[in-house]
């Protein structure tokens, strides 16, 4: 199994009263609760958590993009992509992703990609999301109607630029270049960098990335046991669709706060888990569901009832009624695993068999957890749990695991050594 | 009230209804925001002087899912054009409101020999940013009757399932209409329709409900002062953006008035 260090880069000073005084964390979360100062600390200490996850040997670190969110500080994953691929030297780097209809021209993708890929020595994972209603269509304006027209004309012309070797033209429907021609290139270009796509329960993505050999990644902040039912569904569309159960065709994502003991777990971890289900999932309902974001045929399933059992939560607004917001709710329901280093292990091999899911993409950090609780559950998740889950499905071969060069190939990265100051 | 008659055209390739109803000379009509999930008692209102015919634009109800080939504003308007012959509406009087309204107003800027007379009610087009109208589309659930109509309840029972409808079809219609609307409009409204407003030459009323919740009234005057033919302003009291449904004889009324 991979364990992966997944980063949200919450905003960590919402005040108390956030969810009285303001209607949502994201789309017209006030200017007034950002304060550029601390944001300068809070991106270094996250940076810092980034890095060290890598130093403590987890095989990917994750990052994605979010727009006007309180939770969510990365606009660009790929800016922070560039700087850890600098500050690390073995671990994956997942960017997870990049929202494909909001670039354009849809090659600044394939372009910045490639970047990654080239100054990485070929580490990258290449996530594509639709992204969420709030990201895509209110904080970036894109017509919800035309939103996966776009998102896969951008995949098809984004997958050429990597792949086909001479200077192209693409006339789309939504995209015209006459040539489209990258520079820089991947290095893992046979054929291209592992594609990976995020999404909701929707049996359409599952058979797309079913057809396009992808992987398919499920990110609730809702836990295993709300996950379970959408990854059965996953996996029942794959028998039929005639796949293996190769548990790397997954991906999942899982909180987890881990401890000496179950009781300092919750002392250590029930503020920040609040404060993340609290505050940071406060989002306006008015944002949930642009009309055409979901597709008629995943309405539809809904409607019938497939959706509670299938994918339950597919939609945000589904989402909302199932949050939770105090400890033992969070707990009892699965939303972040906490324990002992013994009772975590049970539970993480639990998700990984129960869900099949070879890729898992752990929040350690969340809500305004500190850098130093961030750490301490970084290293204690590093030696003593890992150790006892990364044989899980060593059966099975990841074939959409970046294929990097050969170390001794790679360029070496000196420490960054700032000029002493000679004054004193 | 009697049924309309119902017949269908087809706009690239995908059907639209078309409700007739009454006799005297024709009278189009193209429905606002959530377009015409069943007869109203406005369109009755004006069968009693006109032969009232009344297309489903592509993805409202009745438009199935002719939406959905339509990627931008020129696509739109053709398939507008193409909608208003094949109902037989050319050279016919149109009557449009909200969404509808603004395609009306397209159609007699840029097929001026398609409408003789033109009726608007607050049509959709404009934005204003220093009076920005609202967002449609970013609504809880239970604000959006208020919006819609001065009367909630007008709007409740235009949405309503009716008797028999198909428990699971009828809220999807619901949402393609909003997105149908999304697809042309979003995310503001503005298709900078006021470059075209000057080429239309029809004598135009433009209807607006006092109490308009979607588009400010005051994009009335912007309407009637940019439109190069006769124009004028009439406001409608106690009614909302879809004033048809809160006010059907004020509005019938005027909008006959207007057409002689």
């Amino acid at each position: 199994m991979k364990l992966m260090w997944f980063h949200l880069m919450p905003y960590t000073e919402l005040p108390d009263d956030f969810n009285k005084k303001h209607p949502s964390v994201w789309v017209d979360i006030h200017s007034s609760l950002f304060d550029p100062r601390r944001a300068h600390h809070m991106y270094n200490d996250f940076m810092d958590e980034l890095e060290y996850a890598a130093e403590c040997g987890f095989d990917a670190i994750c990052v994605n993009e979010h727009h006007s969110n309180g939770y969510g500080l990365m606009p660009s994953p790929n800016l922070i992509a560039s700087s850890l691929a600098r500050r690390t030297t073995d671990t994956a780097l997942c960017v997870m992703g990049n929202s494909l209809a909001l670039y354009n021209p849809p090659t600044r993708v394939a372009e910045e990609f490639a970047m990654i890929d080239c100054i990485s020595g070929g580490r990258l994972i290449a996530g594509f999301p639709v992204g969420s209603p709030m990201d895509t269509c209110y904080a970036y304006g894109q017509n919800p109607s035309l939103l996966r027209e776009r998102y896969y004309e951008a995949h098809d012309l984004v997958k050429r630029a990597w792949t086909e070797k001479d200077t192209f033209a693409f006339s789309g429907r939504f995209n015209q270049q006459r040539y489209v021609n990258i520079w820089p290139r991947p290095i893992q270009n046979d054929p291209h960098p592992p594609i990976w796509i995020p999404g909701g329960g929707s049996i359409e993505t599952w058979r797309w990335c079913a057809e396009m050999d992808y992987v398919y990644c499920y990110l609730s902040y809702y836990g295993y046991k709300a996950g379970l039912h959408t990854m059965q569904g996953f996996w029942k569309e794959m028998e039929k669709l005639g796949k293996d159960r190769n548990p790397y065709r997954a991906g999942f994502l899982q909180f987890v706060g881990v401890a000496e003991s179950r009781q300092q777990a919750l002392d250590l971890y029930t503020e920040p888990a609040e404060y993340f289900y609290g505050r940071c999932l406060h989002v306006d309902a008015r944002f949930a569901l642009p009309p055409g974001y979901t597709t008629e045929a995943t309405q539809r399933a809904g409607i019938e009832g497939m959706m509670a059992k299938a994918a339950n939560v597919a939609n945000p607004a589904t989402k909302a009624a199932l949050k939770a917001t105090n400890m033992k709710d969070i707990v009892d329901g699965g939303y972040v695993l906490i324990g002992s280093p013994d009772e975590v292990i049970e539970q993480i091999r639990h998700v990984g068999t129960s869900l099949n899911v070879g890729h898992l993409m752990l929040l350690l950090q969340y809500g305004n957890m500190s850098k130093d609780t961030t750490k301490y559950n970084t290293r204690l998740f590093a030696e003593k749990v890992m150790p006892h889950v990364k044989d899980l499905f060593s059966g099975w071969e990841d074939k959409w695991w970046p294929k990097p060069m050969a170390r001794s190939q790679r360029a070496a990265v000196p420490g960054f050594r700032p000029q002493t100051v000679a004054a004193e | 009230m009697s049924e309309p008659t119902t017949t269908t055209v087809e706009v690239n390739g995908s059907p639209c209804r078309v409700w007739t109803k009454g006799s005297g000379p024709k009278l189009g009509v193209l429905a606002g925001f959530g377009g015409l999930p069943r007869w109203i008692p406005f369109l009755d209102e004006l069968a009693k002087a006109r032969t009232v015919i009344v297309p489903s634009l592509p993805g409202y109800p009745g438009g199935a899912l002719g939406h959905t080939t339509l990627d931008t504003h020129l696509d739109w308007l053709l398939a507008v054009r193409q909608l208003l012959d094949k109902a037989g509406l050319a050279g016919a009087d149109l009557l449009g409101a909200s969404v509808g309204g603004s395609f009306a107003a397209e159609m007699a800027a840029v097929f001026p020999g398609t409408v003789r007379k033109l009726a608007l009610i607050a049509p959709f087009g404009l934005f204003d940013e220093a009076d920005p109208a609202a967002d449609p589309w970013a609504q809880r659930r239970d604000n959006v009757p208020a919006l819609m109509c001065a009367d909630p309840s007008k709007w409740e029972a235009l949405v309503a399932p009716p008797e028999g409808a198909n428990s699971i079809e009828w809220p999807i219609e619901m949402v393609r209409a909003a997105e149908a609307a999304a697809r042309a409009f979003w995310p503001l409204g503005n298709t900078k329709l006021e470059k075209r407003l000057p080429l239309i030459e029809a004598p135009t009323l433009v209807l607006w409900g006092e109490a308009d919740r979607v588009l400010p009234p005051s994009y009335a005057k912007k309407f009637a002062t940019a439109i190069n033919g006769a124009a004028r302003t009439q406001t409608i009291p106690d009614a909302g953006h879809l004033a048809y449904l809160d006010q059907p004889e004020a509005v019938a009324k005027a909008v006959l008035g207007h057409l002689g």
